[in-house]
């Protein structure tokens, strides 16, 4: 990997966007890449959006990505996802959970796909996580690891699905490890 | 070893690493996480840990310790030093017995903060206390223990100075040894030292200024030179020497760099002997340009600066900002802002959590509150009473000043004020406006919103709820017995699940003479669901 690889995340607060943010950076430096992250605590944290930076590689800066240089953007609510398009370039590729998550004056969800799908050029995936997550396994809340999971068994990710797996056992109390291991893996399943 | 850590994270390693044996803070947002992970391992390492009442309390209770001769750390966000700042001053003149660090975290952009865009850089001159700016989190630890060193060499407190994009970094950092002295601090008098009566105080300020004067070799020596070419210089600190180093790697820029790692006092030597040869030199550092300003005084006239001409003085720097500035010097467009479609996508403001105690105070305020009254914020969760569907926030300052300001509004021209604050900001400020209303017989209904922890900043103990910072069982100091002791007429506790009891006592306090207080008790929703998943 010549340059450094740039996810940027977006989400709402309390989808679990900084665990996401952890596992990719854990991951990432059990492979022996440089690793800097960038994310938001406190109150915008309580419902509002989020926005985070994961940059691996040789050697990693700037913890924060410039406009046009995502490799990867990863929203967790489709609304979410059209806020970080001046991160994208013609080869940045999209992952988003199709899930969407209504607010105050916000857009319909119809609006909102209706302008994914106008807007949104490049290569871009909207993956029912959510609806998976809460089908298989009875619980939205995994959504996180099974996207996560569904990007690095579809490369979208250069990571391996061990180092992820490495990470998981290093970062989740034991009592919640399995179920997001079980997110995570379902992708292969399939 | 290297360990992913964030970059208070970092601080805390630095500081277990330097064998700290007594901290002391008050949270606040990107400081917070300093206070949390020390609530959870100091006991194991011997170490004394402390959430203060505020940030003036938990100096003082540093204070305390470097006076008997602990290594000492207190942390806050940076308007907790302005609350802490008349035992802060003092503090520096006498000087630090036990080498004391003292954490600032600025927040460049206002992520997380009202208030004001504070730049804690500013305290240098005022305060004549040496500041460290480290730009990630293996500085944030390495700094934290260099911070110890200097202040044991010197006898002098000295603030690690960090923003959001530093505090809340992570990458790989090196682990080292943990060392800790479990001893006891035992305060020896000597008034000469601890006691700051004139005309005493006055030869202190003199030592003082001589220990700056000394530590300037200690700053040349962190001051770190990248070499180049050309006559084109930057100078940098902080957070923005990474966007200048990721800007000039991308783009082949062969500049040379001046990184800055002590703000104050200033490597002077170095700055000298990088711009002798320069003919042109950019000052990139965030917020106001207290660097360009000094390098303006001590470079001489024949140098060209640019400073704030190019980059902004609100908000935090970018690798685009920095881009788009350098751009104009190399005469090269190094970066171009696309023109994009404006999708016009509402913004998704933050919004109070499901199961909220304060979603049935709002609405009961609202429906209760005549025409015309006016609604004071104050610093906690309840900020959020100023959007929509809420909508009763018309003021808000700091910490505590809902009541304070209230009082004065409600003096000036009688107008009714409903003054909302929140356990802790109670606690840490409240108090005193609370009995200056009584005192001056003004006319206020205070809504004190007890859920029983501190949990804008990610749920930290409080006076009002029996833990100390550690978790310890402690007295559970209750506020309607302050509200009483201090004189307010009309006191009333409710559970606001109780509705119909919240709105009568709002209608029966709303007219009434004097100040009045309702406390309205109940937990918050998320840490009530926090507590039981056991997490």
């Amino acid at each position: 990997m010549d340059k450094n690889f740039n996810i940027v995340i977006a989400g709402v607060g309390g989808q679990g966007v900084i665990t996401l943010v952890q596992l990719i950076a854990e991951a990432a430096f059990a492979e022996g890449y440089d690793v800097k992250t960038s994310e938001l605590h406190g109150l915008s944290q309580r419902g509002g959006s989020v926005e985070t930076h994961v940059r691996f590689g040789k050697k990693v800066w700037s913890p924060l990505i410039s406009e046009g240089e995502a490799d990867l953007i990863i929203s967790l609510e489709l609304a979410e996802t059209l806020r970080k398009l001046r991160y994208a370039n013609k080869n940045t590729k999209f992952v988003i959970n199709g899930y969407f998550f209504p607010y105050p004056e916000g857009l319909s969800e119809e609006e909102i796909t209706g302008i994914i799908g106008r807007e949104i050029k490049q290569e871009k995936r909207i993956v029912p996580a959510s609806k998976v997550c809460q089908e298989k396994l009875e619980k939205e809340v995994v959504s996180t690891s099974y996207l996560l999971g569904y990007c690095v068994s579809n490369e979208l990710i250069p990571l391996k699905k061990e180092s992820v797996l490495k990470a998981m056992e290093n970062l989740f109390p034991e009592k919640y490890l399995e179920l997001n291991k079980k997110a995570f893996e379902l992708v292969w399943e399939n | 070893m290297k360990k992913i850590l964030l970059g208070n994270e970092a601080i805390v390693q630095g500081a277990l690493e330097s064998g700290v044996q007594y901290v002391s803070a008050y949270p606040g947002t990107p400081s917070s996480e300093i206070g949390i992970v020390f609530g959870k391992i100091a006991q194991k390492h011997g170490i004394y840990f402390e959430f203060a009442v505020n940030e003036k309390t938990a100096m003082e209770s540093a204070i305390g310790s470097s006076y008997s001769g602990l290594k000492t750390l207190v942390s806050m966000k940076n308007f907790g030093l302005n609350v802490a700042l008349d035992a802060f001053l003092p503090f520096v003149y006498t000087g630090a017995k036990g080498a004391t660090v003292i954490v600032v975290a600025d927040d460049p952009s206002c992520h997380s903060s009202g208030q004001s865009e504070e730049n804690s850089r500013g305290f240098a001159d005022l305060a004549h206390v040496p500041i460290l700016e480290p730009q990630d989190a293996q500085e944030a630890k390495d700094f934290t223990i260099l911070a110890f060193k200097l202040s044991e060499k010197y006898s002098v407190p000295v603030i690690l100075r960090t923003t959001t994009r530093v505090a809340h970094q992570r990458m790989p950092v090196e682990i080292g040894i943990i060392n800790i002295e479990n001893k006891k601090g035992e305060f020896v008098k000597n008034k000469n030292k601890f006691v700051t009566m004139p005309p005493r105080v006055l030869e202190m300020k003199g030592e003082l200024l001589k220990k700056l004067e000394t530590m300037k070799k200690d700053s040349e020596k962190l001051a770190l030179i990248s070499r180049g070419k050309g006559k084109l210089g930057i100078i940098t600190s902080g957070v923005a020497n990474l966007h200048v180093t990721e800007v000039l790697r991308k783009n082949n820029l062969n500049i040379p760099v001046l990184k800055i790692g002590m703000f104050n006092p200033l490597p002077e030597k170095k700055i000298l002997s990088f711009v002798s040869d320069m003919k042109e030199v950019l000052i990139a550092e965030e917020l106001e340009g207290f660097i360009e300003k000094k390098v303006k005084e001590i470079a001489g006239c024949k140098l060209k600066i640019y400073g704030k001409d190019l980059l902004p003085e609100i908000g935090e720097l970018s690798n685009e900002k920095i881009a788009l500035a350098l751009g104009k010097l190399v005469k090269k467009k190094l970066f171009v802002k696309r023109t994009e479609k404006d999708l016009k996508i509402p913004l998704r403001y933050p919004r109070l959590c499901q199961g909220c105690p304060y979603w049935i105070v709002f609405s009961a305020i609202k429906k209760m509150a005549p025409e015309g009254t006016i609604f004071g914020g104050d610093i906690g969760c309840y900020m959020l009473a100023g959007f929509a569907p809420h909508e009763i926030q018309d003021y808000l300052l700091s910490m505590g000043s809902s009541i304070g300001v209230g009082h004065g509004i409600n003096k000036a021209g009688g107008q009714k004020v409903i003054a909302l604050i929140g356990d802790s900001t109670f606690f840490h400020a409240g108090i005193p406006a609370l009995i200056n209303s009584v005192y001056n017989k003004s006319d206020l209904l205070i809504f004190v919103l007890d859920n029983r922890i501190t949990a804008m900043t990610g749920h930290q103990p409080n006076p009002g709820m029996g833990l100390t910072g550690t978790g310890e069982s402690a007295k559970e100091i209750k506020i309607e017995d302050i509200a009483k002791a201090c004189g307010a007429e009309n006191v009333k506790t409710v559970d606001p699940v109780n509705m119909q009891e919240l709105q009568d006592a709002i209608r029966d306090f709303i007219n009434k003479k004097g100040t009045s207080v309702i406390v309205s008790r109940r937990i918050c929703a998320y840490y009530e669901r926090k507590l039981k998943k056991n997490i």
